[in-house]
């Protein structure tokens, strides 16, 4: 952990910086895909540093802001039950579903919890035989290795009061659709470095060359990011499209072979609904048949829930790219972070928040009305 | 995207600050400190009781009796665990109320305690915090002049909760308050922020940083008393708990009208608690402290109490770390090391940690 200051380096940073405003010579539109890279970049005022000419996209990589809302509400209806105790990672507690979150439910008598690990919960149900626990299964392939692993566990352990209310979601194929989307005005990408620790970079080739964008695995310190972006922006200047690993501390080439045979095992790719974008074909994991009896889904017949989105809230282009957060007419005012009308204003790492929370300074009326609104 | 039509969000009225129309139970984020929790008293408790004294909001209210000026302030106490590496329940409950009273630049004389407890639990544990709590407040110059004693049945508390109120002088030419600050003061804090509340993650929720974190919990009259020393001409303190070092900033911004602007390479945060919140996605200005203090201080007396400060056991690590500004009323601003800016916003609830 000594890394986090090296990383964090402002003479370096500076350097990066100076090499950054040298290679560009026109505008470029970057996509940064994963939450933690929003996160890091505005709290850190990584945008503000760069040239002009370099825009920074913020992507749909953020697991607590695609959850669709009606699985929030399927989290929300199981999470009631009063034989259910329902454990999650913090930060999907306060993602409102229809009128209501997981801290409402807790005040209101359900057994929610909070854990770190998902086997935490599998311990949970070890320990309360006669209750039913459920974890809030979300997240890209970061997160759904150790979700595999916990069901494996709990299959081979014969423990049968866990589930798992899966959401799982896949990166390249939402690159993929962004992309193929008419209005697409992203030229690099800066792929999300935990998930290639997991998967690898074999996905992302084929995906660089059909749409001739550079893809460059960038990690999440201000100075990762810097590299993502001096790689990427070399690679345009050039008239490049290569994918590019800047992240090689933590990434190689074949990523973790253990953990992708476990999702092999435990998921089977499916179609999967984000929030705001719609569905994406191919973009998520759901138990596998050899698990599917672990699946909360069909344990407590909630399959039928269906939801829709506030009207008012744009986190879909937001999502994609077609629209800055204080772009949007209810930002920060009818949409906040005490009152989020979709979900990039509930995680810290959604772009709507991070915008709110550390940018609203520069986001004067002047701002907003020089800015294109799409 | 699957889709039907739903009315069952009533946006009307959504506008902030919102009252409490959209949480209809208490929820835990109304005792994090943050804005929750500032509603919960805005819109339910100052109303029902009125009276010009607890419109003053402070952490200790002032006082005047018979021609004395006193402070007087309580605070409950339902930490779990009851002891953790550094302190226990009873350190907190003497330590919690002694330093809201020296925020309010008095040193506290006697303290009343009240004893919650839980049927089951030992006699032997309710023994320890006692023998805690007694050792603290001799510690602090704090006599504990009255108490009470209350059991509820098994499964309605978590084995002892505390509450303790305090009184105290609040010397002559003395005058803390946030409306005092202008801008051009300078921000101090007494040292390393973050520990409090790292500490006692690590020891409730069973999670290992590799190193054993030790709370920072102590009772801050004496360095007040030092600085006061110096100056009584202080603006404001404040003891960074609940909401962590953006809290207090933010709710001195706010009840300034003055911006502020902090270097966050000036704040220090030790190693060990900014790799557990890089572990779990928590930002160093939002977690606990339980023996920090906050300062703003005219520019002239800065180095002088900054010197005062570093020769107090409790100062030794006390930095300037920003400065009250006229630009952005009631905004906290942070320079970050690679010379952006962000905003540091008062905290929401809890802080929650992230997935990933």
């Amino acid at each position: 952990m000594k890394y986090i200051d090296e990383f964090q380096d402002p003479a370096l940073a500076r350097r990066l910086l100076d090499e950054i405003h040298a290679t560009v010579t026109r505008p470029w539109a970057l996509m940064e895909v994963c939450g933690g890279q929003t996160h890091s970049i505005i709290r850190h005022g990584i945008d503000q540093l760069l040239p002009e000419q370099v825009e920074l996209i913020h992507g749909p990589g953020c697991p607590v802001c695609v959850t669709p809302l009606e699985v929030i509400d399927k989290a929300l209806e199981i999470a009631s039950r009063p034989e259910v105790i329902f454990c999650s990672f913090g930060d999907m507690l306060r993602v409102p579903g229809t009128g209501r979150d997981l801290f409402q439910v807790r005040g209101e008598g359900g057994d929610v919890r909070v854990v770190y690990s998902p086997l935490d919960a599998l311990r949970i149900a070890q320990q309360n035989p006669d209750r039913q626990v459920v974890f809030f299964g979300i997240g890209f392939e970061t997160t759904a290795p150790p979700n595999a692993m916990t069901v494996h566990q709990a299959r081979k352990l014969g423990i049968r009061n866990f589930s798992l209310l899966v959401s799982h979601v896949r990166v390249p194929p939402a690159i993929e659709a962004i992309m193929r989307s008419p209005s697409c005005r992203v030229q690099g990408f800066l792929a999300a470095g935990h998930v290639c620790t997991v998967m690898g970079m074999d996905e992302y080739p084929e995906l660089a060359e059909r749409h001739r964008v550079p893809i460059v695995v960038t990690g999440f310190e201000p100075l990762d990011i810097l590299e993502g972006v001096r790689r990427t922006v070399a690679q345009l200047e050039r008239g490049e499209h290569t994918v590019d690993n800047a992240y090689p501390r933590a990434v190689r080439a074949e990523g973790n072979p253990a953990a992708r045979a476990m999702l092999e095992d435990v998921f089977e790719v499916t179609d999967r609904a984000w929030r705001g974008i719609g569905v994406i074909p191919d973009s998520g994991w759901r138990l596998s048949a050899k698990y599917r009896e672990y699946d909360a889904e069909s344990r407590f017949a909630v399959d039928g829930i269906r939801t829709c989105e506030p009207a008012e809230c744009r986190s879909g282009e937001v999502l994609q790219g077609l629209l800055k957060p204080h772009e949007c007419e209810v930002f920060g005012t009818r949409c906040t972070p005490r009152t989020p009308l979709g979900a990039t204003m509930v995680s810290s790492e959604g772009a709507c928040a991070a915008y709110y929370l550390y940018r609203r300074l520069d986001i004067t009326p002047a701002a907003r009305e020089a800015s294109p609104v799409a | 995207m699957p889709d039907s039509t739903s009315d069952t969000l009533d946006l009307t009225g959504w506008t902030c600050p919102a009252p409490l129309r959209d949480q209809p139970r208490i929820v835990m984020g109304h005792g994090g400190g943050g804005t929750l929790s500032a509603e919960l008293v805005q819109h339910v408790f100052a109303p029902a009781f009125g009276g010009e004294v607890l419109a003053q909001m402070g952490d200790a209210a002032a006082l005047s009796l018979g021609g004395v000026r006193l402070a007087f302030s309580t605070d409950s106490f339902v930490v779990r665990p009851l002891f953790f590496p550094g302190g226990s329940i009873g350190d907190l409950a003497v330590n919690g109320t002694v330093n809201d009273l020296a925020m309010s630049g008095a040193r506290a004389a006697y303290l009343s305690c009240g004893f919650i407890l839980e049927e089951g639990v030992e006699m032997e544990t309710v023994s320890r915090v006692a023998e805690a709590l007694g050792a603290a407040a001799r510690t602090a110059g704090v006599e504990v002049a009255t108490g009470d004693t209350k059991v509820v049945e098994a499964g309605h508390g978590d084995g002892i909760y505390l509450n303790t109120a305090g009184i105290g002088l609040v010397p002559a030419g003395v005058d803390l308050r946030p409306q005092r600050v202008v801008p051009g003061d300078v921000v101090i804090v007494s040292g390393a922020i973050g520990v409090h509340g790292v500490a006692i993650m690590s020891v409730r929720e069973g999670l290992e940083f590799g190193v054993e974190i030790v709370s920072d919990c102590a009772a801050l009259g004496g360095l007040v008393e030092t600085m006061l020393a110096v100056t009584p001409d202080l603006h404001v303190l404040r003891d960074p708990t609940r909401g962590g070092l953006a809290a207090s900033l933010g709710e001195i911004a706010a009840a300034s009208g003055t911006g502020v602007v902090v270097t966050e390479r000036d704040v220090p945060v030790p190693p060990e608690v900014a790799n557990a919140c890089a572990v779990l996605g928590l930002d160093p200005f939002y977690v606990a402290n339980e023996g920090k203090l906050v300062a703003f201080v005219p520019r002239e007396h800065a180095d002088a109490v900054l010197d005062a400060m570093r020769a107090h056991p409790l100062g030794q690590e006390a930095r300037i770390i920003g400065e009250a500004v006229r630009e952005h009323p009631g905004m906290v601003v942070a320079r970050t090391g690679l010379g952006g800016t962000r905003v540091v916003d008062m905290p929401l609830g809890e802080q929650l940690p992230r997935i990933c």
